[in-house]
C-alpha cells in the first residue's frame, strides 16, 4: 500500500491528490449549505481568519516580531472599505480600486507601527503593537465628534456587497439547476483569495526575502552582520502582513455589511495570535489548520453544548459562550503544554526544540 | 489650578494602585522573564471575592471596617492559590521551552479565569455597599476624601513592605539572585522552584488587594475588570524599566498622573476655536473638541510607546543580566 503511494515512482498521483483537493473544497460549501446556511457563513468567517492568521504568520512567524495588535489593521482596512462604498459619506466605489486602497491604508499603517519600534526586542514589542491595537480601537469608537468618521460605537451600515457588473455577490442567483445563496458565492472568492495568498506565502518563503526574514528571527545581529537589511526587512514584513490584515477586513465589511469597534477588540487580536502558535508559527500549512481548527471547533462546541446541557440537566446551567471559551483556554493551555512548537511545527522550530531539549 | 490638583490628587490615587498590581507584573518578569498576562485576572478575582464576601455580611452590622477587612482577608489567600496554582500547572512545565510558549499558556490561562468567573458571577456589576462614612477634605481646592487617604496609605505599606522583603531579607536575596542568573542561584543552596512560587504568590497577594481597593474607588467590580486594569499595569511596569521593583511603583504613579492630567486638560488643549480656526461652530463663544476626556485610555499607552521609542530599557532601566 505505502509503495503505491510512492509519489515519486507515480509522479500523477499528486495531480490526483490535489484534485481530489480541489473537488472537496468546491463542493463543501454544497454539503454544508445541507445542514444549514449558517454553516457556509461559519466557513467564510474561518476563511477569513486564515487570511489573518497568513498575515500575522509572515510577522510572527517568519520575521519573529511578536504583534499584539494584529487586529488593527483588520480594522484599518473593514474601515478603509466601509467608508469608501456605504451611504457613510455617500461614496460607492467599486470593490476592485477599495480593496487596494485598504490593503495601502493597512501597510501604511504598519510601517507607521514599525517605523519607531525597530529596535525594541520582544516584550516590548508585544506590549507596545497591543497598546497600538488599543489606541486604533479607541479611535474608531470616539471619531464621531466632533466631526462624525466613523460613526462611533454605533458602527457603519449599509455597506456595499461586492458587485461587479450587476452580479452582486450578496444576492441569490440560480445558475445551471444549482442555488448559489450570497454566502456560497462569497466562499469561492474568499476561497481564490486565500488561495493566492497561500501561493504568494509560500514562494515567499523560501525567496531571499524569507530566508533574511528567517535570518532576523534567529539572530538579528548576525543577520545584520551577513549583510542583510534588517530595518527595511523588518519594515516589509511590517507592512505585508499589515496589508493581508487590509484585505481580510476589506472583505469582512462587504460580506458582514455591517462594522463597528466591538468587532476590533484585544480578544481578536489574541485569537489571531493564538492561531498562529497553535498551529505551529512559520509554517503556512500549520497556521492554516491553527485557524481551522480555532474557528470550527468553538462553533462546532456552541452547537452541541447547548443541547447537551438541556438533555442532561433539563435546564440551561452555563452559558454555551462561556464554555466555548473555557475550552478555548484551556486548548491553549494543553496545546502549548504538550506541543509547545504548535501542532504542525515548521521543520526550522522543530530543530530548535530538540537541540534545546538536547 | 484647582483642576491640577484635584486630577493630581486623583492621578496619585489611582498610580498607586497601578503600581501595586504592576509590583505583580514586574517581580514575575524580573524572575523568569514571562508576560503573565492572567494577572489582571487575579485582581479582578480579588475583588470579585472580596465584594462578595462584603455584601454578604453587610446585613450582620459588623463594623465596616471590620467587614472590609474580612473581605480583603478572604481575597488575599484565594489570590495567592490562584497564583500558585497557575505557576505550578501553566508555566513551570513551560520553563525551558521557548518564549512564545508560556505567553500563549498566559493566555490561555487569563481566558479560563475570566470565563470561571463570568460563571461563577455572571455578567452583574458589584456594587461596593456604602458603609464607609467617606469624608471629604479639602486640600488648598482640591478635594480628597477618606477613600483616597486609605488607598494612597494603604499602597505605600504595601511598596515600602515590599521594598524591605525584596532588598533587606534572605528570601528577597534569593529572589534577586533567581533573577539574575537562576543557573547559579541553584548550584549557591536557593531552591529555585520555591522562589518563584513565591514570587507567584506573593505577586497574587498584592493584587488581590490592588483588587480591592480598586474596587472599592470606583465603587463596583465586574468580571471584565481584570483586562484594562492589567493592560494598564503591565504598561507601568514597562514603563519604569520592566523587572526593576522601584520601576514599577515609579512608572504606576505616573502613569496614573498622566492619564489623570491628560484626560483634565486635552478637552481644552484641542479645542480649535481658541487657536483661532474659522470654524462654523467656534461663532458665539461655542468649542470644536477634537479629542475629550473619552480618549483617557489612549495616554497610558501613548506614553508608553514613546517612552519605549526614546528609552527602550524604560525610566529606571531594566533589570541587567537580561541581555546575554
Amino acid at each position: 500500500m505505502q509503495q503505491f503511494f510512492d509519489t515519486r515512482k507515480r509522479p500523477w498521483l499528486v495531480w490526483v491528490g490535489f484534485a481530489l483537493v480541489g473537488l472537496s473544497l468546491a463542493l463543501l460549501p454544497f454539503a454544508l449549505a445541507q445542514v444549514g446556511t449558517t454553516w457556509v457563513r461559519i466557513t467564510n468567517y474561518a476563511i477569513l481568519y486564515v487570511l489573518l492568521a497568513l498575515g500575522l504568520n509572515i510577522v510572527v512567524g517568519f520575521a519573529g516580531l511578536l504583534d499584539l495588535g494584529y487586529i488593527a489593521f483588520y480594522a484599518v482596512g473593514a474601515y478603509t472599505y466601509a467608508l469608501l462604498a456605504s451611504p457613510q459619506f455617500n461614496l460607492h466605489l467599486p470593490f476592485w480600486v477599495i480593496l487596494p486602497i485598504g490593503a495601502a491604508v493597512a501597510a501604511l499603517f504598519g510601517v507607521a507601527l514599525g517605523a519607531p519600534t525597530l529596535k525594541l526586542r520582544g516584550d516590548y514589542l508585544a506590549i507596545v503593537t497591543l497598546g497600538f491595537g488599543e489606541i486604533v480601537r479607541i479611535f474608531l469608537n470616539n471619531l464621531s465628534r466632533p466631526v462624525n468618521i466613523t460613526n462611533g460605537p454605533q458602527g457603519i451600515t449599509g455597506i456595499d456587497p461586492f458587485k461587479l457588473d450587476g452580479f452582486s455577490f450578496g444576492a441569490y442567483q440560480s445558475f445551471l439547476g444549482l442555488e448559489f445563496s450570497g454566502p456560497i458565492k462569497y466562499y469561492y472568492l474568499l476561497l481564490a483569495v486565500v488561495l493566492g495568498i497561500i501561493l504568494v506565502n509560500l514562494r515567499l518563503q523560501n525567496s531571499r526575502v524569507g530566508r533574511a526574514w528567517e535570518a532576523i528571527r534567529e539572530d538579528e545581529i548576525a543577520a545584520r552582520a551577513m549583510g542583510i537589511d534588517t530595518r527595511n526587512l523588518k519594515l516589509l514584513a511590517f507592512a505585508m502582513g499589515a496589508s493581508f490584515g487590509g484585505v481580510a477586513g476589506g472583505m469582512f465589511s462587504a460580506i458582514q455589511g455591517f462594522i463597528s469597534p466591538e468587532s476590533f477588540v484585544l480578544v481578536e487580536s489574541i485569537m489571531v495570535v493564538s492561531m498562529v502558535v497553535l498551529g505551529g508559527m512559520g509554517n503556512i500549512w500549520g497556521v492554516i489548520l491553527g485557524a481551522v481548527l480555532l474557528s470550527f471547533v468553538p462553533e462546532i462546541l456552541r452547537w452541541t453544548v447547548e443541547p447537551l446541557q438541556h438533555a442532561l440537566f433539563g435546564r440551561q446551567l452555563v452559558e454555551p459562550e462561556v464554555i466555548r471559551m473555557l475550552l478555548f483556554g484551556l486548548a491553549l493551555v494543553l496545546v502549548m503544554l504538550y506541543r509547545p512548537a504548535g501542532l504542525l511545527p515548521s521543520a526550522v522550530r522543530k530543530r530548535e526544540l530538540e537541540e534545546r531539549a538536547a | 489650578m484647582d483642576t491640577f490638583l484635584q486630577q493630581l490628587v486623583n492621578g496619585l490615587t489611582a498610580g498607586s494602585v497601578y503600581a501595586v498590581v504592576a509590583l505583580g507584573y514586574t517581580m514575575v518578569y524580573g524572575i523568569i522573564q514571562l508576560i503573565n498576562f492572567a494577572h489582571g485576572e487575579v485582581v479582578m478575582i480579588g475583588a470579585m471575592v472580596a465584594f462578595t464576601i462584603i455584601n454578604l455580611l453587610v446585613p450582620t452590622g459588623l463594623p465596616p471596617l471590620a467587614i472590609v477587612l474580612i473581605g480583603a482577608g478572604c481575597a488575599v489567600p484565594i489570590c495567592m492559590l490562584v497564583g500558585y496554582a497557575m505557576e505550578r500547572l501553566a508555566y513551570r512545565p513551560l520553563r525551558y521551552a521557548p518564549r512564545l510558549a508560556p505567553l500563549i499558556t498566559a493566555i490561555g490561562v487569563s481566558i479560563i479565569l475570566q470565563h470561571l468567573a463570568l460563571m461563577i458571577w455572571s455578567r452583574n456589576i458589584l456594587a461596593f455597599p456604602q458603609i464607609i462614612p467617606s469624608q471629604t477634605y479639602f486640600i488648598g481646592g482640591a478635594a480628597i476624601t477618606t477613600v483616597q487617604i486609605a488607598i494612597l496609605a494603604i499602597c505605600l505599606t504595601l511598596m515600602a513592605s515590599l521594598a524591605i522583603l525584596v532588598y533587606r531579607t534572605p528570601l528577597g536575596t534569593a529572589m534577586r539572585a533567581t533573577a539574575q542568573n537562576a543557573q547559579v542561584a541553584g548550584l549557591m543552596g536557593i531552591d529555585i522552584n520555591r522562589v518563584i512560587a513565591i514570587t507567584f504568590v506573593i505577586g497574587a497577594g498584592l493584587g488581590a488587594v490592588a483588587g480591592v481597593l480598586f474596587g472599592t474607588y470606583y465603587g463596583i467590580a465586574q468580571y471584565t475588570m481584570g483586562s484594562v486594569l492589567g493592560l494598564k499595569a503591565f504598561s507601568a511596569a514597562v514603563l519604569g524599566g520592566i523587572g526593576n521593583i522601584p520601576g514599577a511603583m515609579l512608572g504606576g504613579v505616573l502613569l496614573g498622573l498622566v492619564e489623570a492630567l491628560g484626560a483634565g486638560y486635552i478637552g481644552d488643549l484641542t479645542d480649535l476655536c481658541q487657536y483661532g480656526f474659522p470654524l462654523d461652530a467656534c461663532e458665539g463663544g461655542g468649542h470644536f473638541i477634537l479629542l475629550g476626556s473619552n480618549y483617557q485610555d489612549v495616554f497610558a499607552f501613548v506614553v508608553l510607546i514613546l517612552v519605549l521609542v526614546f528609552r527602550p530599557q524604560g525610566l529606571l532601566g531594566e533589570r541587567v543580566g537580561d541581555r546575554a
